[in-house]
């Protein structure tokens, strides 16, 4: 028997779980987030080991969901000292890289530059590259910085422009330096996807940090056979070089790997999933077996971005959220918590907070710790607290619904016991064995995947053909990444016709993401 | 005369996208901007329409395109430098002040970006007091003004200087231009003197804008009355409704997005049922099968908890939202005026009674 353990940091919790070749969950632990994520990582995976007592050398893959690159954004800690190149002049010349960001943040960039360059909506160019100037630019960056970031007008129609440079920088700077360009990393809009290319380039540090670690803690503890991954937030996993590469793309893995994790358990096509931590509940949709993709701009650490984010809504609600009668005799639950502190904090534990799990306690929806101690808790008291969380989960049930049809919801996390069981709006609400760790359990069994991009010329093979063979190529590197052939699947396809470029061309993008091997 | 600095442009971006009464688009890009060019410049002068001699040649400044296509080459900021030549040049007269055409989204931090760029001062006044479709929809129309000579230009450098026979040929030759210049160009219209600009201009159009989006940000800081209530005596707006998203139909024609939003009543509304037509703006309100708002009124979709103005590309399935009319700039009750904005110019089947009035009778 083979296994596979996957983690997940979280900002109470880190969890961790091993399953077995058959998917079954053969361990599961649960212990407060430490100061030092190493550390707690480690702690983690001494404990599961011990309850589970498997033979560790058989332990083949390990998963690590983590939200280092989130709070290294939002506390402006650990970033690396960047350049900037933006290619695009004369367009976009009217607004100034990082115009809108904080200052504190604003000090990762060493230097800028805005050069002649870039495409028309339909790949015409602007202007030619200017060479020169990118060479001279990166000559000036050369020993002041360890990642530059470049972005280009319409690079998501074409990016031939990023790739030359990237070149010309590769040249200039040597092959040790980080590059991020815009065209891996955003879609449509050029400020918000050279804004999460600037955050990619400069979280290549805490990246290199937390992919070392992991590696470390895990050939500390003997999992010397264990090939290791990341997760992303779009469902599957990440080499640890591709982590390097594209770090952002971990951010938001946590809610991600929920939902995976809920659609694992219960495998439900189409649903909506309620996941309830201590302190946030954060609500998302399953389709197809992956989360539903947000269509509008996501703010990180202040900084507008349009990379694909998992569409999901987040609530100040959870297990620990503290409950407080009003003047005007309402009772409101959360935003504030006791987060972690709920086992020393909450009435039912012994405490003199009364909280979301109080509720559930005093009303008989949950049995935890002792209920003798909230029998004191006025009935019309508790009825007004639990008639308050149930409306604020069904209205953002409603708000992350496209229609008013009602759909299966699925709830997990371990604060997930102060939900009501009926919920307006819902055909039907589980709560699955294992629903704990789920989102440990989403990242274990994450899939692989393959992305394929190129521009196809239509005139000398048919359209059909093209993209069967592109589908091909995704599937072929899908595969490359460590996925099992028989079970890949095409997850994604993009096809932009770029109008004025020879030959009826289109830029083709096809992802394609199956299970590991 | 004031000045405008970056923490005016914050308010004003917000006032003027509740001003475009569903359309206007997000003025994020536009914002980036006007703070670049104040950032760069100084600060910008706003000046009454008083303040401006009769005589002096006063010109709006926009920029057409698409959206999408702005959000990717931006501008190349030496624009307003090239349409203040082409149209000084064209009248041998020297540009005095420029005005937006329209209150929301883009068009109403563009012109801050060409005043700032260029010096030269912005006046307090625009040509619609909302957003509007179409480019003949501006109170200058009803002055008999035309839109040329117009003046375009693209961020490589190219412009144009167009006379046509009417605003219909002025549009389609504009977008024909538009697009070989790759989807998004800036433009100098319907170019005035002072005098004109006093008799159809809408008034403190961008200091009403920066008035609104302030009662806004500062909503839910009033102790003595609910949100709510000091949202609608801040905006002087009229409560239509209250309710939630329950079905979008949309439809594209042209350059335009056509669609209704269907609510379902909550808190004092519960049972009842509201309707929103919209093109681009929102064109009409309807609850329980009666109008209760038309165009040229302003009608606006605004968050219950946020109070921040939702456009028609944003509405969607379950969102909560509080149906506000605003009284429209007078001139356009006309009958010039209804000609060109009136609900029948769009199709609704009304004539166009006065929100005030038709608030009178629903109560």
């Amino acid at each position: 028997m083979q296994y596979r353990l996957g983690i997940d940091v979280g900002g109470t919790n880190t969890d961790a779980v091993l399953i077995d070749e058959n998917l079954n969950v053969v361990a599961e632990i649960k212990q407060p987030t430490s100061e030092d994520v190493y550390t707690g990582i480690l702690c983690a995976l001494r404990s599961i080991l011990q309850v589970s007592k498997i033979d560790r050398s058989l332990v083949t893959k390990a998963m690590l969901g983590t939200t280092q690159c989130t709070n290294a954004i939002v506390e402006r800690k650990h970033l690396a000292k960047i350049g900037i190149l933006r290619i695009g002049a004369p367009a976009a010349e009217a607004i100034p890289p990082m115009i809108d960001w904080a200052e504190a943040l604003q000090t990762v960039a060493v230097d800028t530059a805005i050069i002649g360059g870039g495409y028309e909506y339909d790949g015409k160019e602007i202007a030619p590259l200017d060479q020169e100037a990118a060479k001279a630019f990166f000559l000036s960056l050369k020993g002041r910085v360890q990642a530059v970031a470049i972005s280009c007008v319409f690079a998501s129609v074409r990016n031939d422009h990023e790739l030359e440079a990237a070149r010309i920088c590769r040249k200039v700077m040597g092959e040790d330096i980080h590059i991020s360009i815009s065209s891996e990393i955003g879609s449509m809009g050029l400020v918000e996807r050279e804004n999460a290319t600037i955050l990619n380039a400069a979280l290549h540090q805490v990246a290199k940090t937390f992919t070392d670690g992991f590696a470390e803690s895990l050939q500390q503890e003997g999992l010397v056979n264990a090939e290791l991954y990341l997760s992303q937030n779009d469902g599957t996993l990440m080499t640890m070089e591709q982590a390097r590469r594209y770090p952002i793309l971990t951010i938001a893995c946590g809610p991600t790997n929920s939902i995976r994790g809920a659609d694992y358990l219960c495998s439900i096509q189409e649903s909506v999933v309620i996941d309830v931590g201590g302190t946030t509940t954060d609500i998302g949709v399953i389709q197809n077996g992956f989360p539903r993709e947000s269509g509008v701009a996501v703010t990180i650490g202040g900084v507008r971005t349009n990379f694909r984010m998992p569409d999901v809504i987040s609530i100040g609600l959870g297990g620990g959220s503290i409950v407080q009668k009003q003047s005007d005799g309402s009772v409101t639950v959360g935003p504030e918590s006791v987060g972690y502190q709920i086992t020393q904090k909450a009435l039912v534990f012994g405490g003199d907070t009364i909280t979301a799990t109080d509720l559930a306690v005093a009303s008989g929806l949950a049995n935890l710790g002792d209920p003798a101690k909230v029998a004191h808790l006025d009935a019309d008291f508790v009825q007004k607290g639990l008639e308050a969380i149930k409306m604020m989960v069904e209205d953002n049930l409603d708000a992350i619904k496209i229609s008013s049809d009602p759909m299966d919801v699925v709830l997990v996390g371990g604060g997930s016991l102060i939900i009501p069981k009926t919920l307006l709006g819902a055909k039907s609400v589980q709560t699955p064995p294992h629903h704990g760790t789920a989102n440990a359990i989403g990242s274990a069994i994450s899939k692989v995947s393959g992305t394929y991009e190129k521009l196809i010329s239509f005139d000398k093979t048919s359209r059909e053909e093209a993209l069967q063979a592109a589908k091909q190529e995704a599937i072929a590197l899908a595969v490359k990444s460590g996925a099992l052939e028989e079970t890949v699947q095409i997850i994604d396809v993009e096809d932009v016709p770029l109008a004025y470029y020879p030959g009826n061309t289109s830029r083709v993008k096809i992802k394609a993401a199956g299970e590991l091997a | 005369m004031r000045t405008i600095g970056l923490k005016e442009i914050e308010d004003i971006a917000l006032g003027a996208s509740l001003l475009g009464a569903g359309g206007g688009g997000d003025p994020y890009i536009g914002k980036l901007m006007a703070m670049s060019a104040i950032k760069e410049y100084g600060p910008v002068s706003l000046i009454s329409v008083d303040e401006i001699p009769d005589d002096e040649l006063i010109v709006p400044m926009a920029m057409m395109g698409a959206p999408t296509v702005l959000a990717e080459k931006a501008a190349n900021g030496r624009e307003a430098k090239a349409l203040y030549d082409l149209v000084s040049k064209y009248f041998g007269k020297k540009v005095y002040a420029f005005m937006p055409m329209e209150a929301g989204g883009f068009n109403s931090m563009f012109p801050i970006v060409c005043a700032a760029t260029l010096g030269l001062p912005l006046v307090d006044v625009d040509g619609m007091g909302r957003a509007f479709p179409e480019l003949q929809m501006v109170t200058f129309s009803i002055g008999g003004v035309s839109a040329t000579p117009m003046a375009l230009t693209d961020e490589k450098g190219n412009a144009v200087i167009f006379e046509t026979i009417s605003n219909k040929w002025t549009e389609e030759l504009a977008r024909a231009v538009t697009m070989s210049c790759g989807g998004s160009v800036a433009v100098a219209l319907y170019p005035m003197n002072g005098k004109t600009v006093k008799k159809y201009g809408v008034r403190d159009i961008v200091t009403r804008s920066e008035q609104l989006g302030k009662a806004i940000r500062t909503v839910k800081k009033s102790t003595d009355k609910s949100p709510e209530e000091t949202f609608l005596s801040f905006t002087g707006g009229y409560r239509l409704f209250k309710g939630k998203i329950s079905d979008v139909v949309r439809e594209t024609r042209g350059a335009f997005n056509f669609g209704t939003v269907l609510l379902d009543g909550i808190a004092d509304c519960k049972g009842k049922e509201a309707k929103v037509e919209f093109q681009n703006e929102n064109l009409s309100a309807i609850v329980d099968g009666e109008y209760v708002a038309t165009v040229p009124d302003l009608i606006c979709l605004v968050d219950t908890e946020t109070f921040l103005p939702v456009t028609t590309d944003a509405l969607k399935y379950g969102k909560r939202v509080l149906v506000v009319g605003l009284p429209c700039f007078p001139l356009w009750r006309c009958a010039e005026g209804l000609e060109l904005v009136g609900p029948r110019y769009f199709g609704c089947d009304t004539d166009y009674i006065p929100l005030e009035e038709r608030f009178e009778e629903v109560k």
